[in-house]
């Protein structure tokens, strides 16, 4: 599961033989589809820095000539005068939804990992697919009674709602994922435990608890992306403006005509960053949580 | 999870051995029951309350349940918006799927020829996938949007593309297909590195071998290579493809359903419908949904569960 | 496996408490609306209160705007606390410019009430919609809501009994004498026993069928604002023959070509024939209805090229810039022009609606469970009085619903000439509901309504839009 990480030589050595041309070709190839990667990010990093007077539909791509923080300061604070609502509140509900989703997810989906790896039991079989269909499912499908359901329970129109909801259809990629790293844990490991006296939480505290560290930090930014850039249980179970989060914040903000085309750039920065980081910084562990199962939709 | 071919791996059975096994047995099923219990009541149980609710008649706000068979669904499809819905979800599936394994498989072969600055250009392609489909709508948006004849926005801006031509996704014919550009530009980086593990996982003497039975690289890749990626392939697929059968927040972001619903797609008619207080017709199009997931997501699992019981 | 980094996992948990402290600083805030009043201080202190919730700073009430109207609303109340969540879709603009004077006009008098703008843009009013709806559905409703007029709020909120009947509210306002007649049946519901009961409170009266156009392209061409549909087509094609869109048309968003072709049913059918296609007494195969269609199609041809990519405020400016001549829509066009500066504009009704008023209006409704019910009357009271309806139109840019409004006091924002003029046709002319913003039709038909015509713009159809018409209709009327 390392071919990823694997990096490519440190030193790059020329060829060998003779010049190829055919390298001219892939170097060109790669900085093209750069530039088709890198086009959005030109556009939202270049407007949002624009000063207010520099902001014009028919002169999108020309360079800011100053630098200007105004565009962030109202996506983030807001705006009265221009009637903008900043996505401040927006984003710290996001990190009130994401932390203890991803927290509970993954604890509950190493614990499922761990009996589904090591503690096979009557129909594991057949329960085990069963609840990786969960995670395939198209959310629409079980929306209206999701809905009608936590609103029973009370648990409609704010956080704890979405929170328990991400948990629930977040529990079969992390039970997976946990199950497949479990996997490969050595049996002689956990039977050595157990000849040493240790029970069932007893081998997983102080046998695969201990080495699950990588397995955590995948199964955490994996939730914690998805979760963050949830949308569809978003703005159909927190429709409260106090308490939603960010990606249904910043489609308010884009989705108003009159709000300046600046502001809803720096405001899409704004609510792409936290992943972003995470990204920047642990890629290599996203990209094993992606290669893992899918990418939830 | 070493391979992306399979979403499971083999599971060595255990054998128990002594009594105290037995409690932990009990033990570790009270564990999962659980999560076993809420998965059978969010996940079966509303897919079954969806489908009774998408055969009866509520459809105003006040709940009524008198059985109305597939009405719903007979209505449904004899209304030209959710037509558009089929053709563009058929559409923009084939061309995002196309787009995106083409692309992921170019960049890949292209970033295993031992390139320099392999990993930047590999962090590039990828960092769309962290980023929310709402973040890319509204940046695509903007990036798509023609502006007006004489005034061009965006790539016809850049370009100095004739904006009454290269209308993006306000063409009803053909708007759909910006929407996959979009969709592309953020995906297309997974298949990549799904391809870039496949490559790496095959070894180098495999393909020494054959160069020294004379064959040329183009042959390497037809009959060695190839061969070797395409269970990736079929992985992408499946994974892809039911991203976009349920695709609703690039769209709703983007686009909204377009003149004459060209860019419309069933999640964001459903979201309508019910906004209209008519949760029997929505109900019926999100079974419709699951249907074409299933048919999608249903034969992958079998396979990948027979697969690990043989091993 | 590779050995574990422990810096990296140091950063990420770094990072994941960060924001957690900061949340919680947040959170503070808003649990204590009620602060304020709690310690008695009446209403000297109402800006702690005010400023506690982060996401919605419209609102905020600063000292300085309370000194500054308290001349004019009298006295402030401190008897009512906590706060007032108000849902809606006007989050830009002069709706919300107008919105906003009004919560300081009720701070003013309650300043111990924290006002929550729930503003949800998108999709002109669309989203709004789903949003609201979910919330009723789920018993999770705001204090107070917008809602259309009309059988919007009758066959929604009001057949879901999820609204509180507002008739005690209208006899102690005084409000049966106050509206007129045709807005009291528009607001209203008649049980089985013959007995009157009002939803909803409308506090202003919006136009549908207005069209709009450039004076300096007219006069440039010696054409005269037309009146029939026969006008309407000799004035396009002399345009047409100088390379100008006559018509000028937005529909990215999905009202705008249905609200097209509701002018145009109206100006064909006239005003007992286009009431008659939501009573059942106009039938959808009406010859007529194929006219109107075939017009509808004809207007298509004299519009501008990239109207599918442009929204309705975009078209405007198509006609400021003189690209295009006319365009039809509602009368907030008319605040559009203003707020773009630009006053060369001239307006008639649309094409055969001459004596003609298509009429919506949005109206405050009171959920049933509502947490802060008093707050929430005491808000409806304000919108449903004259001086609210006074505040709050001019900035709007629609007339108030009250015969006896129009007169702001003095210092304050006036109605402009469209206004007046429209003030005067308000009294005068036959009001017809408008379906395409929720008078006439209940929220299922019109989205069948909405999804024909928005087909009909491409592919032109008649005779298959006209049989979509005809199904919808008798979907509608069948339940």
């Amino acid at each position: 599961m390392s071919a990823i990480a694997t990096n490519p030589p440190a030193v790059y050595t020329a060829p060998p033989r003779r010049f190829n041309p055919w390298r001219i070709v892939i170097y060109a190839v790669l900085l093209m589809f750069t530039v088709f990667y890198l086009l959005p990010v030109y556009i939202l990093v270049t407007t949002s820095l624009k000063a207010y007077t520099e902001v014009n539909l028919s002169h999108m791509w020309t360079l800011p000539t100053g630098f200007s923080l105004d565009s962030f300061r109202d996506a983030w604070f807001g705006s009265e005068s221009q009637s903008i609502t900043g996505l401040a509140g927006s984003f710290f509900n996001s990190f009130e939804l994401v932390i203890p989703a991803t927290l509970i997810t993954a604890i509950i989906g190493s614990l499922n990992g761990y009996v589904l790896a090591k503690w096979q039991f009557p129909g594991a079989n057949i329960i085990f697919p069963l609840i990786l269909y969960g995670m395939f499912i198209p959310y629409q499908a079980i929306l209206i009674p999701l809905t009608r359901t936590l609103s029973a329970i009370h648990l409609y129109g704010n956080l704890y709602g979405l929170i328990l909801t991400h948990v629930i259809y977040g529990l079969p990629i992390c039970t997976l994922i946990f199950r497949n790293y479990y996997a490969g844990v050595p049996t002689e490991l956990v039977e050595a435990g157990r000849i040493d006296g240790a029970g069932f939480f007893g081998i997983y505290r102080h046998i695969l608890f201990p080495i699950s560290v990588p397995g955590f930090i995948v199964v955490l930014i994996w939730q914690f992306t998805a979760v963050w850039n949830e949308f569809l249980f978003a703005i159909n179970l927190v429709s409260n403006p106090s308490s939603q989060p960010i990606t249904v914040a910043l489609q308010n903000l884009a989705g108003s005509y009159s709000v300046q085309w600046n502001v809803q750039m720096a405001g899409a920065i704004i609510a792409a960053l936290p992943p972003l980081i995470l990204y920047i910084f642990l890629s290599r562990y996203f990209v094993r949580g992606l290669l893992a199962g899918s990418v939830k939709g | 999870m070493s391979q992306a071919d399979t979403v499971m791996t083999a599971v060595a059975p255990y054998e128990p051995k002594k009594r105290r096994v037995r409690i932990d047995r009990i033990i570790s099923i009270a564990v999962i029951a659980p999560s076993i219990i809420a998965i059978a009541i969010f996940v079966y149980f509303f897919i079954g309350a969806s489908a009774y609710i998408s055969v009866i008649d509520w459809n105003q706000s006040n709940y009524t349940n008198k059985f109305v068979g597939l009405q719903n669904y007979q209505q449904l499809f004899s209304t030209f918006r959710f037509q558009q819905d089929l053709r563009n979800t058929l559409f923009f599936t084939i061309a995002f799927l196309v787009v995106c394994l083409a692309i992921g498989l170019l960049l890949a072969i292209l970033l295993d020829q031992k390139v320099k600055g392999e990993a930047i250009f590999r962090n590039i392609f990828m960092f769309p996938l962290a980023i929310s489909f709402i973040v890319t709508g509204v940046a695509w948006r903007w990036l798509l949007s023609p502006g007006t004849a004489g005034d061009p926005h965006g790539v016809d801006q850049l370009f100095n593309l004739d904006p009454l031509t290269w209308t993006w996704f306000s063409n009803a014919d053909s708007g759909i297909f910006s929407v996959a550009l979009a969709a592309v530009w953020q995906m297309s980086g997974y298949v990549m590195a799904m391809y870039i593990a496949g490559l790496r996982a095959i070894p180098d003497e495999i393909r020494e071998a054959a160069r020294v039975d004379g064959a040329t690289e183009w042959q390497v890749f037809r009959s060695i290579i190839f061969p070797l990626l395409q269970p990736i392939t079929l992985s992408a697929v499946i994974i892809l493809g039911h991203i976009s059968l349920k695709i609703f927040d690039l769209v709703f972001a983007m686009s909204g359903h377009g003149p004459a619903f060209g860019t419309d797609v069933p999640a964001l008619n459903m979201f309508d419908t019910i906004a209209a207080n008519e949760y029997s017709s929505g109900a019926a199009i999100a079974m419709i949904l699951l249907i074409l997931v299933s048919i999608l997501i249903i034969p992958y699992l079998i396979f990948n569960f027979r697969n690990e019981v043989k091993q | 496996m590779r050995k574990p980094k422990y810096n990296i996992l140091t950063l990420a948990s770094i990072l994941m408490l960060l924001p957690l402290l900061a949340a919680c600083g947040g959170d503070n805030g808003t649990s204590t609306p009620s602060a304020g009043a709690a310690t008695g201080s009446g209403g000297s202190t109402p800006v702690m209160a005010n400023t506690a919730v982060m996401a919605n700073t419209p609102v905020m009430a600063s000292t300085a705007v309370m000194t500054g109207t308290a001349v004019m609303t009298g006295t402030s109340n401190s008897s009512l606390t906590g706060k007032l969540e108000m849902f809606s879709w006007w989050s830009t603009g002069g709706e919300a410019a107008g919105l906003k004077k009004l919560y300081q006009a009720y701070n003013v008098t309650y300043p111990n009430v924290n006002i929550v703008n729930s503003a949800v843009a998108g999709g002109a009013g669309q989203d709004a919609h789903a949003v609201l709806n979910n919330r009723l559905q789920n018993n999770n409703p705001p204090d107070a809501f917008q809602i259309h007029m009309g059988h919007e709020l009758i066959d929604g909120p009001v057949a879901a009994g999820q609204v509180e009947d507002l008739s005690s509210l209208y006899q102690s306002e005084g409000w049966t004498k106050t509206f007129p007649q045709g807005v009291l049946d528009i607001v209203s519901s008649t049980d089985a026993n013959g007995t009157k009961h009002y939803w909803s409170v409308p506090v202003n009266i919006h136009r549908a069928n207005v069209l709009w156009y450039n004076k300096k392209v007219f006069s440039d061409n010696n054409l005269q604002p037309p009146a029939t549909f026969a006008d309407f087509f000799t004035a396009a094609d002399a345009l047409k023959a100088k390379g100008i869109a006559a018509l000028a048309l937005g529909d990215k968003d999905s009202f705008a070509a249905p609200h097209l072709m509701e002018t145009v049913l109206l100006g064909t059918l006239g005003a007992d024939g286009w009431k008659g296609l939501w009573t059942g007494t106009t039938k959808w195969d009406d010859p007529k209805v194929t006219e109107a269609l075939n017009t509808f199609k004809k207007m298509l041809g004299y519009i501008n090229s990239d109207h599918a990519s442009l929204s309705w405020d975009q078209a405007n400016s198509e006609v400021i810039s003189g690209k295009a001549a006319m365009t039809i829509m509602g009368d907030w066009a008319n605040a559009d022009y203003i707020a773009k500066n630009f006053t060369n504009y001239g307006w008639v009704n649309a094409p055969g609606t001459k004596g003609i008023y298509d009429a919506l209006s949005d109206t405050f409704a009171l959920p049933k469970g509502a947490p802060d019910r008093d707050n929430a009357i005491a808000w409806l009271k304000l919108a449903g009085s004259q001086q609210g309806q006074d505040i709050f139109n001019p900035l709007k840019g629609s007339i108030p619903a009250r015969t006896d409004a129009g007169k702001p006091a003095a210092g304050q924002p006036s109605y402009n000439d469209y206004l007046k003029s429209a003030m005067s046709d308000w009294t005068k002319d036959t009001i017809v509901p408008s379906v395409v913003h929720g008078a006439a039709a209940k929220p299922s038909w019109v989205k069948d309504y909405t999804d024909a015509v928005n087909a009909f713009v491409t592919k032109q159809d008649v005779t298959a839009t006209q049989s979509q018409l005809v199904t919808a209709a008798a979907t509608a009327m069948g339940k």
